[in-house]
This record gives C-alpha cells, sequence and structure tokens, in this order.
C-alpha cells in the first residue's frame, strides 16, 4: 500500500473533472435561444402562419423534414396536404427556407444551443448563399 | 395450472381472433386522405427512355453536358481521375466495344459518342447497393439515387458496366462554377449519376440536354407509348444499345 497517496489524490482528481459540468455550471442558467421570426418574407405575409401549428412544428419539425424527405426521393411525391388542407412544395431550401430566410438567428440557433448537427446543409442550398 | 387440450385450443383460437381486430381499427381510424401527392403538372410516363442519334452531334459540341452540369450542380475537378460524369463524351470504340474490328475506320473509332447513365431495366447497381441508396422507381422506369442514404462504398461503380457512377472524392462545392439553388450539391463520400432530370419531369419538363440540343440528338419518352416520339424513332431506325448481351437491357438507344 506504498502508493495509496498516488491513488487517492488520482480518485480526487478524476472526481473533480468528472463533476466539473455540474459544479462550474450551478445556479447559471443558460440563455435559451431567441428564433428570430422577423425576416423580410414574414413581415410580407398577410397571416403569419406556419405550414402546421407552430408546437408541432416546434417539437417535430425533424420528423415532418425526414417524411418530406423519403416522400420526395423514393415515392416521387412532391406536394405536402397541411392538416388544414393548405398545399405546400416539400422542399427544404425552397419552401422553408423562402419565410424563414434568416438561417442563422432561426435554424442555427436553436441548432448549436441545443448541440445538435443536421448535416442538411452539407448539399442543399441555403438560397441567400448561392446567389452571387 | 391444469390445462386440457380442448382449453388450449379454445384459447388459442380467440388469439387469432384477437389478431384480425388492428387492422380493423386502422381501417376505421384512417380518415383516407393522402398526406403526400405527386405534383399534378409533372410529366406521367411508364417507362421513360431516350434515343441518342450521334450523327448529329457536332465536333465539339457540348451543350448538353453544360446544361446538364449547369442544373444538377455538376463539379469541374479539372481532373480526370476526380472527374463526375453525368452525361459526357466518348470514344465509339469504347461505348460499343463489340462492334470493334480491326478494318474499322480510324475516325470512326475515335469518333465522341455522349453516353449517360442507362437506367436499365435490370440495372446491377441497384441489386449491389447494401443501403438501397440506389433504386429503380417500378412506375417509370427511372434508376434513381437517395444521396441520403449513400455510404460510398462504390460497390455501385463496381457493377455498372458503363462507368456511369462517379464518387465525390473531395467536397464538390468549392468546384461548382455557379450554383443552381434549385437543386441539392453532393458532399465528399457520395457517389453520383444522372437521374434522368426527374426533378425536372416532376415540373412538366423535359430533362436539360434534351432541351439543350439544338441538333435534336437526344430525344426523350415514354416507351410504354406507342405514339411517343422515341418509339417514333425505334420504329424507323435501326438502334443498338451499350452492351446488351450483359442483361442489363439499357433504355438509352443509339440510332448507327
Amino acid at each position: 500500500m506504498n502508493d495509496r497517496r498516488k491513488i487517492i489524490s488520482g480518485i480526487l482528481i478524476f472526481l473533480v473533472l468528472a463533476t466539473f459540468p455540474f459544479w462550474y455550471t450551478k445556479g447559471k442558467t443558460a440563455t435559451p435561444p431567441a428564433l428570430s421570426l422577423d425576416t423580410p418574407e414574414i413581415q410580407k405575409l398577410a397571416e403569419k402562419r406556419c405550414i402546421e401549428p407552430t408546437d408541432y412544428m416546434r417539437a417535430s419539425h425533424m420528423e415532418l423534414i425526414v417524411s418530406w424527405r423519403e416522400a420526395v426521393v423514393r415515392e416521387g411525391e412532391r406536394l405536402y396536404i397541411a392538416s388544414d388542407g393548405r398545399r405546400f412544395a416539400m422542399s427544404l431550401s425552397q419552401n422553408c427556407l423562402r419565410c424563414h430566410s434568416d438561417k442563422e438567428r432561426f435554424c442555427d440557433s436553436c441548432h448549436s444551443y441545443a448541440g445538435v448537427k443536421p448535416t442538411c446543409w452539407s448539399c442543399h442550398v441555403v438560397p441567400k448563399e448561392a446567389a452571387p | 395450472m391444469k390445462s386440457s387440450r380442448r382449453r388450449f385450443l379454445q384459447v388459442v383460437g380467440l388469439s387469432l381472433v384477437g389478431l384480425g381486430v388492428r387492422p380493423v381499427f386502422g381501417a376505421l381510424a384512417g380518415n383516407g386522405s393522402p398526406k403526400f401527392i405527386m405534383s399534378p403538372q409533372g410529366l406521367k410516363g411508364k417507362r421513360w427512355a431516350m434515343v441518342v442519334n450521334p450523327r448529329r452531334c457536332p465536333q465539339e459540341c457540348k451543350d448538353c453536358i453544360e446544361a446538364c452540369h449547369r442544373e444538377h450542380n455538376v463539379p469541374e475537378f479539372g481532373n480526370p481521375k476526380d472527374e463526375i460524369k453525368w452525361i459526357w463524351n466518348e470514344p465509339f470504340k469504347d461505348v460499343f466495344p463489340a462492334q470493334e474490328h480491326p478494318y474499322m475506320e480510324e475516325k470512326l473509332k475515335k469518333r465522341p459518342v455522349i453516353v449517360l447513365c442507362n437506367h436499365c431495366d435490370n440495372p446491377p447497381c441497384v441489386r449491389v447497393c447494401p443501403t438501397k441508396a440506389t433504386f429503380k422507381r417500378e412506375e417509370d422506369g427511372i434508376v434513381m439515387m437517395d444521396y441520403h442514404r449513400c455510404i460510398g462504398c462504390r460497390f455501385c461503380i463496381a457493377g455498372c458496366p458503363y462507368g456511369a457512377r462517379s464518387m465525390n472524392y473531395r467536397d464538390p462545392r468549392p468546384f461548382i462554377k455557379k450554383i443552381n439553388p434549385f437543386f441539392p450539391t453532393r458532399t465528399k463520400g457520395v457517389v453520383e449519376k444522372c437521374n434522368f432530370c426527374e426533378e425536372r419531369l416532376a415540373q412538366g419538363l423535359l430533362p436539360a440536354c434534351v432541351l439543350a440540343c439544338q441538333e435534336k440528338a437526344l430525344t426523350f419518352g415514354d416507351l410504354k407509348n406507342s405514339q411517343s416520339e422515341v418509339r417514333g424513332l425505334l420504329r424507323t431506325h435501326f438502334t443498338i444499345r451499350r452492351r446488351p448481351e450483359l442483361g442489363t437491357h439499357p433504355q438509352v438507344y443509339y440510332i448507327v
């Protein structure tokens, strides 16, 4: 038991590092991102509502988008009939981003807060970035 | 618990009845209206095909290739090893290797012929794809790619006897001259190929290469429609296909 000191100090260092995120952020609250809906395109709309109710979009937009992807690519179906009967072209860059044209302050602000990294934009083109 | 054979069979029988419950509920619960539909203005065909008349192609003409590359954000790496091919030129002797013979005129051997994905009826690339990223649309015969699913294993490149598939060994974005925002680019590690302008057909437009060709060397249409332009050309001309002996049933026909 000659290494008792080393072992105990090693355990202590490990515990301090492992619990670091908990005590370091104790008492602090991370500010949730404020999503910007203030784009010229949305301001122009007479009735400001998304294709589905806001709560649903907030919670399940990723599932909706994945179901769009499967429908368009694999089934060749390109029109979405919303729950209220309106029809939309199923396109991320041509439909979603037409209104939510400020990608940094809409998609990215929440995704970076939540630590998710969707790979949509490694292929799909942000219309503004493509414009010369 | 004691259970007789009779009792056991009764329980099994009742359980089988239970299996029928879910479909009944499903039929009653579904409101019947589809959430996704095809766009009404899309071109409808049961078997899309192309007829190429290489004799009409002027030397050095690249109209169809450029139109396709603009439309689909095809990168230009400037390096034949990395080249991404959707529609391109190949010397006659390589397009139709079985047709070559020692007395063929040298000029004809080297004559460029437009080639593209043959959208085979029996596509080997589909059979070898482990993720079903490449699949054949049964409704119109287009051999499609789902870039989302492609894992870059390149089995399809090995499987395709026409060299119609290309791998993105590098990020293609910086090598695209002008990005068309209406079509996605690809990313590093993804295979790509001609899609018969599936996205244009859905909008009621003919493929970009067909519209770009001023010599009318490319004709696109539905083989299952006996009145279509392609069927007319196949009736009136002698046509060959690339390497039909392989049994892939290519659907790009060449007037020779």
